[in-house]
């Protein structure tokens, strides 16, 4: 199987108060449970990221939770109004409990 | 004599063409897809019968997908995003997929504005239902068509 990497894009640095843009991608095929594998013709089991959880300094801040009709290689984004520097923590949970984690610091003027 | 050769070369092409895509519509009703039905059943489970405003989702769909496999879906919602009146959460359904769901999220003050972008996969061409819960328990919905010219689900 593909190598799964999560990859983030955060703005290093934000004005106070500003609304900022917080993209993350997951290189990931997000088996549906519904396809074949075409040499063998037998079924691929479910095998997707079923959540994202982003959060700031220890909090929550975003959370999605996505079902099988979500693209491969899962795409987010979403907004966050910086108030203070900080570090950001991107987590992906896949079916069966393995946990990808990203993280990113944005400093605050 | 030349003439019948090629009569009977055309319509054993057309027989073919005709068996196969035979063979693409029963392979295409395997799945049982989910309908209208589906999506408001989901809805009525997610807002306990409470009803249901319009306006203020901005949706960002594109009017025809070419490709199901990943569809641009996009929305955002005008809110003040302040402790007091925030959404709480977001519902992605989709009327034409095995299944109606395609994602939830989940939004918190701190963001500062409620929108968000993902891709999804699109079996047929379908409706696409926004469902936002707001901090005080109100819901509004948004909805619309998107036409897919190949459809993508594991088929």
């Amino acid at each position: 199987m593909a190598k799964i990497k999560p990859r983030v894009k955060v703005p290093k640095k934000a004005a106070a108060g500003e609304i900022v843009e917080i993209k993350a991608l997951i290189s990931h095929p997000m088996h549906t449970g519904r396809g074949k594998n075409k040499k063998t013709g037998k079924k691929i089991p479910r095998k997707i990221i079923n959540k994202f959880v982003a959060s700031f300094d220890g909090q929550d801040v975003f959370t999605a939770n996505f079902e099988p009709a979500v693209s491969a290689n899962p795409y987010i984004a979403f907004p966050f109004k910086a108030s203070k520097s900080g570090a950001f923590t991107f987590k992906w949970v896949e079916d069966g409990g393995a946990e990808f984690t990203a993280s990113k610091k944005m400093t605050v003027a | 004599m030349k003439q019948t050769t090629q009569f009977s070369l055309i319509s054993r092409r057309h027989a073919l063409a005709m068996l196969s895509a035979a063979g693409a519509v029963v392979l295409a009703g395997v799945p049982a897809y989910a309908d209208g039905a589906a999506v408001a059943a989901k809805i009525k489970g997610l807002t306990g019968g409470r009803s249901v405003g319009e306006g203020d989702i901005e949706l960002d769909l594109p009017e025809i997908a070419e490709n199901g496999n990943a569809v641009k879906v996009a929305f955002s919602i005008n809110s003040p995003m302040t402790v007091d009146n925030y959404v709480k959460a977001v519902h992605v359904m989709a009327d034409g997929n095995p299944t109606p769901d395609v994602a939830s999220f989940n939004f918190t003050p701190a963001m500062g504005a409620c929108s968000a972008s993902t891709r999804m996969r699109l079996a047929k061409t379908q409706n696409i239902i926004v469902l936002a819960e707001m901090n005080d328990g109100s819901f509004k919905q948004a909805q619309a068509t998107v036409k897919v010219t190949i459809g993508g689900c594991g088929g």
